[in-house]
């Protein structure tokens, strides 16, 4: 039994936080059906990466989309409500990330559909919270990225702020609203009761910043101060980082800088032999580790550093790493196809149950693809039908 | 705070540094009894791992801040005496979690079969670097080498610039809160089942999950993921996309249409720019920014392209955020109250139930602080 089995997932959202959410849950087991304006569906099936389009839509929403369904359905008309009302009546999760206040224009917010289904998980993602004067801002992750402080963390000093480069606070807030909805169903399996569980993008973001943020409450509110050469986490000492070698790159974790010196025969690095200093003079202790490491091939560091244990590795692009039989033994890769007869490579869930790994090869569905069957599935039809004649 | 979802069950954490343990901390936040099983000598070694030289005590700020709302107990899994202790345990818990390097649990006597025989309902959880098989399984399950070896460092930072690191620890935070998604997953069925399950997660699955937007656009298109050359925001995407300086700051600016950027910013030269040249000429675009920008302070530029709906922020550093009334109305810091009498700020858990926020003030344990209640209450 998969362990979402009859979970019934409806969900309103766009982009990215939301169905990263509905996709994980979906993986698991849940019947997610993803509810779309008509004619142009979720925002993200027209948001075109790197000029990279499958049959007309985005990579990135087949991506995110797959192992789901397509109700589409007009919010603003009366009939597309009421069978949509019929729906929640019999889901058990609601999701979306809409701006605050939209729901509640289109009669869907939490009080009217607790009414409707008192069992009902109703979950949403924001940009900001319900309240404050940022709640009206979009909830685009770059913008909370600048908004949080999180890019001053990453890249050197002399660089700009450095945004991550993947859409982190999206996935972040992503995967706690999953959380907060599986813990809502766990406690619902006990009480029979539902649940409002909400998480704005700020809130996760702040959350990924835990460690350095407690740092900075408690330390007199010292910002961070990124290391000046090849800097890589602004709180850890030397060597810590990526280095240049004579054909790619090695990365450095923490580690002996005495240890170092005598492995890599380095007089230079011999004279830091107090670990405190490790931390204050970390930019010349790498700055002597960069005129080093350059002299070499990283597959030569690493012969000398692996066996010592030493945390280092090398840095890998894409194609070196799906040349590994490290990444093939993972059998990441699934190829999903689509009702048109598309297939598309892309990842799976990352998480095993009793040792197996959830392969769906169900593609993203096309918009409105699925009305008919859950029309029929929970006879929306009939039931509007009823209503209107009695 | 009372009646929390996860109320009434105990969680078993044989976890170390963040992974693990930032996965025992989201079940306690949520209403789990989480009990952290550590070695008596010295216990969970994110004790004595500190950032800034920060100590709270014995134990650093860092071990503090990420075992909050926990209790722990005391056990040698090398004492056989200690290893029907920990036994006993397991048969009453609901959740083990570790975050061992593979093999380990086993040698101890505590791997999966094992528990599941003591225990048939038990979700066991268990964080890998690697996985299980496969020539990396031994090696360290450590973050930045984790984002070297994912491809992941080739998203962030210039093209041209060596390969740039996230600044925080991505892989053990995706692990650790993807291992609580299965975990609970897994509670949920065995409402329906009464049987527990095994929950496995590596951190590298987890950092290839969190790019696969990047990676199924590199399956389908064959073409290698490329940072832009000038304020990269996001490899994928097209200028205006990224972070640039303005006369007394920065400011971000997401997606948006050149032509419209152009109009209300007022710069004829983007004029020449349409919504094709967005990603091929992203360079170019982002070039023209670069100098335009710099002519005026950060809210002169934020204060049009708001008004026009249009997506930018300011770039706010934690002094800068602190101040903003959006940041206080969060209240996203809570008090922690230590037996010292000292008190600790942190973040609080950043899921809300029912309107309400997750908040404990109750201190990470000192090592072997709860060996005589979990004793009382587990042990016959």
């Amino acid at each position: 039994m998969k362990l979402l089995q009859d979970i019934v997932v409806i969900d309103f959202s766009q982009f990215l936080s939301g169905p990263s959410a509905a996709l994980r849950l979906a993986d698991m087991g849940a019947q997610v059906i993803k509810i779309e304006k008509p004619g142009t569906g979720d925002i993200c099936r027209h948001l075109y990466v790197s000029d990279v389009m499958i049959e007309g839509e985005s990579t990135i929403f087949h991506a995110i989309n797959r192992n789901k369904k397509s109700y589409a359905a007009d919010l603003k008309n009366e009939e597309d409500i009421e069978k949509i009302k019929i729906l929640l009546k019999k889901a058990d999760v609601v999701l979306h990330n809409f701006r605050p206040g939209v729901m509640q224009r289109l009669g869907l917010d939490y009080e009217t559909v607790k009414a409707i289904n008192p069992q009902i998980i109703y979950a949403e993602v924001s940009g900001y919270g319900n309240e404050g004067p940022w709640k009206d801002l979009p909830g685009q992750d770059l913008l909370l990225q600048a908004a949080s402080g999180v890019t001053w963390l990453s890249n050197s000093s002399n660089k700009n702020p450095t945004p991550m480069g993947v859409a982190v606070v999206d996935i972040l807030a992503g995967t706690h609203i999953a959380q907060g909805i599986l813990a809502c169903l766990y406690k619902r399996g006990i009480t029979g009761e539902g649940a409002l569980v909400q998480v704005s993008m700020f809130e996760s973001i702040l959350d990924f910043q835990f460690e350095v943020l407690t740092c900075y409450y408690n330390d007199g509110k010292q910002l961070p101060v990124r290391s000046a050469v090849n800097g890589a986490n602004a709180y850890i000492a030397a060597p810590y980082g990526i280095y240049k070698t004579e054909d790619g790159y090695l990365a450095l974790a923490m580690g002996d800088i005495v240890k170092l010196a005598q492995l890599l025969s380095c007089k230079e690095l011999e004279q830091y032999s107090d670990s405190a200093e490790w931390f204050d003079k970390r930019d010349e202790i790498k700055a002597v580790l960069v005129d080093l490491l350059i002299t070499n091939t990283t597959s030569h560091w690493l012969s000398i550093l692996e066996p010592a244990d030493i945390w280092c590795a090398r840095v890998l692009g894409y194609k070196e790493l799906m040349n590994e039989e490290a990444y093939q033994a993972l059998n990441m890769e699934i190829v999903v196809k689509t009702s048109n007869g598309l297939s598309i490579t892309t990842t799976r869930c990352p998480i095993r149950v009793d040792g197996k790994t959830f392969s769906s090869d169900k593609g993203a569905p096309m918009l409105g693809e699925h009305n008919e069957e859950i029309d029929e599935q929970f006879g929306l039809k009939k039931e509007v039908a009823m209503a209107h004649s009695s | 705070m009372n009646n929390l979802p996860l109320n009434g069950l105990v969680v078993l954490e044989f976890s170390q540094y963040l992974s693990g343990p930032s996965a025992g901390l989201r079940l306690a936040d949520l209403g789990a009894r989480v009990i952290k099983i550590e070695r008596p000598k010295g216990g969970d070694a994110g004790r004595r791992l500190a950032i800034k030289n920060l100590w709270l005590g014995d134990d650093s700020l860092l071990f503090h801040t990420i075992n909050r709302n926990k209790e722990s107990f005391t056990a040698d899994l090398k004492n056989a005496e200690d290893v029907a202790i920990v036994k006993e345990l397991i048969s009453k818990a609901d959740v083990a979690i570790h975050n061992f390097r593979p093999g380990i649990m086993e040698k101890i006597g505590l791997g999966y079969d094992v528990v599941q025989q003591i225990n048939p309902r038990i979700v066991y959880g268990e964080i890998s670097g690697y996985g299980k098989t496969g020539p990396w399984k031994n090696k360290p399950g450590q973050d930045l080498l984790l984002q070297a070896v994912a491809g992941l460092t080739y998203t962030t930072g210039n093209e041209g610039d060596a390969p740039v690191p996230f600044g925080l620890s991505i892989a053990d935070t995706l692990c650790g809160a993807q291992l609580v998604q299965g975990v609970l997953a897994a509670l949920i069925r065995r409402q329906k089942t009464n049987k527990g399950a095994l929950i496995e997660i590596s951190l590298m699955e987890s950092l290839l999950d969190f790019q696969f937007e990047l990676l199924t656009t590199y399956f389908n298109s064959n073409q290698d993921v490329k940072r832009s050359g000038i304020s990269n925001g996001n490899p994928l995407l097209g200028a205006p996309y990224g972070i640039y300086e303005t006369a007394n700051g920065y400011i971000a600016i997401a997606m948006m249409d050149i032509h419209t950027l152009a109009g209300v910013i007022e710069c004829d030269e983007l004029f020449n720019y349409t919504k094709e040249h967005a990603f091929i000429n992203r360079d170019d675009i982002k070039s023209i920014l670069t100098d335009y920008l710099k002519q005026f302070n950060t809210d002169h530029w934020l204060i049009k392209l708001q008004a026009h709906d249009l997506w930018a922020m300011e770039v706010l550093d934690w002094n800068m955020m602190l101040e903003s009334e959006a940041y206080k109305v969060l209240q996203m810091e809570q008090v922690l109250k230590l037996d010292s009498g000292k008190s600790v700020t942190t973040t609080r858990c950043p899921i809300r139930i029912n309107g309400q926020k997750l908040v404990s003030s109750k201190a990470a344990p000192s090592l072997g602080q709860h060996n005589k209640e979990v004793y009382a209450d587990f042990i016959n």
